[in-house]
């Protein structure tokens, strides 16, 4: 009979282990490479320049309103490797499995990827299985790698703004962050909220064959929007202004965040992007963003300035200049 | 010629040049029959003096009596020395070419003999608005550099026509190196302007704006450090659409009166306030407004005090001679941003709030708030020091090294350090914005340079996040000392009083970062300028949203009904919480048990803002401290009641004040239907009692018995005053603000001792 749980013999690579790989991994990610069962994967990369990123999921809860864990660690890594402008080809997946984790839960978490994995377009080609004692991780954790081509011509790279760019928000902010956040907590809201999980690859791809010349692409995930872009005007030297009023947030994710007290554009999103092209291509950008079913909400947020490299700031909706900067940590309040 | 003769040499420190200083020198000794000579030197004047010795003394009697009126003395040497056998009395060259560390004089009001040529039809000045002369007019605002002479100001654009340079270069004249000197034919002059910028063709442009104000027009009216917005103050419609464009909802609008017959119209003054609003500082006084005047109510909605200030400029009088009951004068800056001083700034600036402006071709170099201050518990309590006052240093007790402070995030000012000097700027402004930002490393550099100051240290707060904190950090190549925020409080308090400590320190104020990275402000501590310990503190609770719980007071109070062991389902009952949604309070219960963005504080500031929430003032606030202040204001002065309080010595550590019987009262009183007004009273009167105890009782485990007040919180008159009488009474030495705010804006000297301190040892 197959146990419900997950036992420390899961991980032994022994006959159980075995029927694991078998059983659930081979199915959902269902490709000639993985199947081979090497010890690596052996894959035919078209010459060029490669992307290659790695990240680890261990998301509390491990399923959400929008979506999972799963989907999480290939939409993370699929993004990170199409924010270089690359196209994402190859991944790897590494679980680290709590003992007496569920079984109906660890197919859940594969089912989702397997279904990530055909969405983003992307196969997954090698892949390892832990298991822990029980306390030594909470339920699971997910690593993931991959990599991609990068077309020629293409160089994208948060160093690559120039004054003169319009910065352009693939959509809504904050929505992953504050459903994680009031999903663990359990706190009493009637509104439902989502995260925005999804993998921009496609939308990517899209943008580049505009031929436009783009400067930075970058998913604004942990720290959200307002540290992304402190990075990039780090990385830049850039001064970049956003306006307030143009800043895309649904109302029911504002207002989550007003009665919790976090500034949204600090909450992290999983399914954005932000686009830095020169001002007289944005909105043809703008355009192949919103044709994405990821876009719809996409707006150009604002544009890079020469004056005061390194920062950002914000135009307030009464028309002065709030100084948006990165956060050490914590938001602990200035005001006396 | 009286046989005996001896010679003096008197070196004369303090702001003792371009401002008549050597004139006067050579009349007062011309009237004692003196010879000798006056010259300027690095540090203000060197004279030397022959003659009689009685006369030599009479003459050095006299000299701080009749100095002029912006000359500010800070110390006199003699020394006698061989009688050379001068025949006259002399103004010489000056000595060396270093004169930097000479004082600047702050900007000032007209005198009342500029006033009296202005007025007079026979007069070249007649109705001439930039009128000024040694005793009077601009001096910091229009400096660029040193040493102060013409060159280096913003009057180097306008020469002198002969009759100004013949003035300028008379001894025996009040103008006689009056840097700003001028005239209508040969000096700046005022244009109307509409909004787009185009000059108004008129007769007189002054003439014209008053009666654009009285016709309900905005006008933005350049003065001495930025312009004003100005609007008649009677006028409802004016008032408020001004409160609208600005963006500024409730804080108080500034009023300016032609003279005191008007303010004494609309307002109580006492004596001592006459002389605060007569001073030739001129700063905005607040007055508690009599019961029925004119002034439109949104001039200064919900609040016992207007902020009133007499004509400072000659242009104010011009205007003022219009009639008005008064004028709203308020910054020309969208709330929160620093003021325009530039004309082409403030068109572009200004566009959305101002109709019109009267702009004129004087530049300002560097901007200057309109300071702020109140008279309270016998004294003169700065609120904003800012014109009029800066460049005047605090004179500490000790040398420093030199130091720059960075200050705080919020009423920021700098300070910079030179000797048994501190140089406290004026007012810079929340630095939440980029333009305030830009102010901040420009008054930086402006003073850097006019005060000829190369910090050797810098300090700044704990805070990592703050602007300022950021800044130190960025320069880098410099060692950078962090002082705690109420440590800062507590040390700025010292220095202005020129003490060293210890101290028993009461650090109450909204919020600053503690050692222990919980939020502090009800801080107990024992301190001297080099290092402190945190005697006692309120004992910490939530702020369920964190800095939302500092806009929206409701949430301090569930946060303190809480720590109180109130449950959400006893909320019942209050009625403040009636307009709040049930589903709100239930998750911020749920935020406060999961720790969930709700950083501990203890700070007496937010418990101010849970009492005023609780006793119905309001939920929401549009400015820091509105909740806190309100609550004062309504306090009754006949309950003398108070509330429990229990605080136990456990041995070690802080002493951890317990608030919950305080708030326990609170309830009691409401459910009762007590009034706000007696429960306001009963909370102030509970404080003063309890932090009066808990001195008695350090006072005897520490043998300390002086006390410092300091922190945004002691603005609150009653808390001030009735803590100040009790401890007086208890026989402690009380130390409070007199020179510096006792909120953020007096950070920055704390900070600049404290490190000064740190580097020594
Ligand atoms: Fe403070
Ligand atoms: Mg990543
Ligand atoms: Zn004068
Ligand atoms: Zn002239």
């Amino acid at each position: 009979m197959k146990p419900d749980k997950i036992l420390l013999d899961h991980g032994s690579g022994g006959k159980i282990s075995h029927s694991l790989t078998a059983d659930l991994l081979l199915p959902a990610f269902d490709n000639p490479a993985l199947a081979m069962l090497d010890d690596g994967a052996d894959l035919n990369l078209v010459g060029g320049r490669i992307a290659f990123s790695t990240d680890t999921y261990v998301v509390d809860p491990i399923f959400f309103p929008g979506g999972g864990i799963g989907d999480l660690a290939i939409n993370g890594t699929v993004n990170d490797v199409a924010m270089c402008g690359a196209r994402p080809l190859y991944l790897s997946v590494g679980m680290i499995i709590e003992e007496g984790f569920p079984m109906a839960d660890l197919e859940k978490v594969i089912r989702q990827m397997g279904q990530a994995a055909k969405a983003a377009d992307v196969t997954v080609v090698t892949g390892d299985t832990k298991v822990v004692p029980k306390g030594a991780a909470d339920k699971i954790y997910i690593n993931t790698a991959g990599i991609g081509v990068i077309p020629e011509r293409i160089h994208v790279s948060g160093g690559n703004a120039r004054p003169g760019d319009a910065v352009i928000l693939s959509g809504t902010m904050a929505d992953h962050g504050m459903t994680i956040l009031t999903q663990r907590e359990g706190l009493a809201f009637e509104s439902g909220v989502q995260s925005d999980s999804a993998p921009l690859n496609h939308m990517v791809a899209d943008i580049l064959e505009t031929g436009c010349d783009v400067h930075v692409l970058r998913d604004p995930t942990r720290g959200g929007v307002g540290t992304t872009l402190n990075e990039i005007a780090l990385a830049s030297r850039v001064g970049i202004r956003i306006h307030e009023d143009r800043l895309p947030i649904r109302p029911e994710v504002a207002g989550i965040c007003d009665l919790l007290g976090f500034d949204p554009l600090y909450v992290a999103n999983e399914g954005k992007l932000l686009a830095f092209v020169p001002v007289d291509q944005a909105e043809t950008v703008l355009a192949v963003i919103k044709k994405s079913p990821y876009g719809r909400e996409a707006r150009i947020i604002g544009e890079t300035v020469e004056d005061r490299p390194g920062r950002v700031f914000m135009k307030t909706r009464i028309g002065g200049e709030r100084i948006v900067d990165m956060l050490t940590g914590e938001q602990l309040p200035r005001i006396c | 010629m009286t046989a005996a003769t001896s010679a003096k040499r008197l070196e004369i420190n303090g702001i003792v040049q371009g401002v008549g200083f050597r004139p006067f020198i050579y009349q007062l000794a011309n009237r004692y029959g003196l010879k000798g000579e006056v010259a300027n030197t690095a540090t203000g004047v060197t004279l030397v003096l022959e003659g009689p010795p009685d006369r030599i003394q009479q003459f050095t009697d006299d000299l701080p009596h009749r100095k002029p009126p912006l000359a500010h003395i800070v110390e006199i040497t003699e020394e006698s020395q061989a009688v050379t056998g001068f025949d006259a009395f002399s103004i010489v060259k000056s000595r060396g070419s270093a004169t930097r560390q000479t004082l600047i004089s702050p900007d000032v009001r007209v005198c009342d003999d500029c006033l009296a040529e202005m007025r007079d039809p026979n007069d070249r000045r007649f109705g001439y608005p930039f009128i000024n002369c040694t005793n009077c007019g601009p001096r910091y605002t229009i400096i660029d550099d040193i040493p102060y002479d013409r060159p280096k100001t913003s009057m180097r654009h306008f020469t002198m026509c002969p009759r100004c340079q013949a003035e300028y270069d008379d001894p025996e004249n009040r103008r006689f190196h009056a840097q700003p000197n001028a005239c209508p034919v040969c000096g700046p002059r005022v244009t109307l302007c509409d909004g787009q910028g185009q000059a108004v063709k008129t007769d007189d442009p002054i003439v014209e704006t008053a009666n654009r104000i009285k016709a309900g027009r905005i006008v933005a009216v350049k003065g001495l450090g930025g312009f004003h917005l100005a609007v008649d103050a009677t006028n409802a419609r004016a008032v408020e659409r001004l409160r609208r464009r600005k963006h500024r909802e409730e804080k108080p609008l500034a009023l300016m009166c032609a003279d005191m017959r008007q303010i004494r119209a609309i307002a109580h003054v006492s004596e001592a306030e006459e002389e605060l609003l007569c001073s030739i500082q001129r700063p905005i006084v607040l007055l508690e407004k009599k019961a029925a005047t004119p002034i439109a109510e949104a001039v200064s909605p919900r609040n016992r005090y207007f902020g009133i200030m007499l004509p400072y400029t000659p242009l104010h009088y011009l205007l003022l001679d219009a009639g008005f009951d008064a004028l709203v004068m308020t910054s020309a800056n969208l709330s929160e941003e620093p003021i325009a001083i530039d004309n082409e700034e403030a068109l572009a600036r200004l566009a959305d709030i101002a109709d019109d402006y009267l702009v004129h071709d004087r530049d300002i170099y560097l901007r200057s708030d309109d300071s702020i201050v109140r008279h309270a518990a016998g004294h003169m309590r700065p609120i904003r020091r800012s014109r009029g006052y800066v460049p005047i240093p605090v004179f500490l007790r000790d040398e420093l090294p030199p130091i720059l402070a960075c200050g705080a995030e919020l009423k920021n000012t700098v300070c910079l350090t030179r000797g048994r000097q501190a140089f406290v700027s004026q007012h810079i402004g929340d630095l939440e914005n980029q333009a305030t930002e830009d102010f901040f490393r420009l008054t930086v550099n402006h003073l850097k340079r006019i005060l000829d100051i190369e910090p050797k240290a810098v300090a700044c707060d704990l805070h990592p996040d703050y602007m300022s904190t950021r800044y130190a950090r960025e320069l880098g190549n410099i060692p950078i000392v962090e002082v705690q925020h109420h440590h800062a409080h507590i040390a700025a308090c010292l220095a202005e009083n020129q003490v060293d400590g210890p101290v028993i320190g009461l650090a109450f104020d909204g919020t600053g970062l503690g050692t222990d990275n919980t939020i502090w402000g009800g801080e107990v501590l024992v301190a001297d300028c080099r290092e402190f310990t945190r005697a006692a503190h309120l004992v910490p609770v939530p702020m369920p949203g964190s800095t939302a719980a500092i806009r929206e007071p409701w949430r301090m109070a569930l946060g303190y009904l809480r720590a109180a062991g109130v449950a959400a389902v006893d909320l019942s009952g209050l009625s403040f919480l009636k307009q709040i949604d049930q589903q709100q309070i239930a998750v911020l219960f749920q935020m406060m048990d999961k720790g969930i963005n709700s950083p501990l504080t203890s700070s007496l500031g937010r418990l101010f803002d849970a009492i005023a929430a609780m006793v119905g003032m309001r939920n929401n606030v549009a400015f820091e401290g509105q909740a806190a202040m309100e609550l004062e204001m309504i306090a009754d002065d006949s309950v003398s009641g108070d509330y429990d309080f229990s605080w136990k010595e456990t041995g070690i550590g802080s002493i951890p004040i317990n608030t919950t019987s305080i708030i326990q009262g609170v309830v009691d009183d409401l459910k009762s239907g007590c009034a706000p007004s007696t429960i306001s009273a009963r909370f102030h009167n509970t404080l003063i009692r309890l932090f009066h105890d808990l001195c008695c009782h350090l006072r005897t485990s520490t043998g300390i018995d002086r006390v410092a007040l300091s922190g945004g919180v002691f603005q609150n008159n009653r808390l001030l005053t009735g803590m100040g009488a009790v401890l007086e009474k208890s026989g402690f030495d009380l130390l409070t603000h007199r020179l510096v705010p006792t909120n953020d804006g007096g950070i920055s000297l704390g900070q600049a001792v404290v490190a000064a301190a740190n580097m020594n040892g």
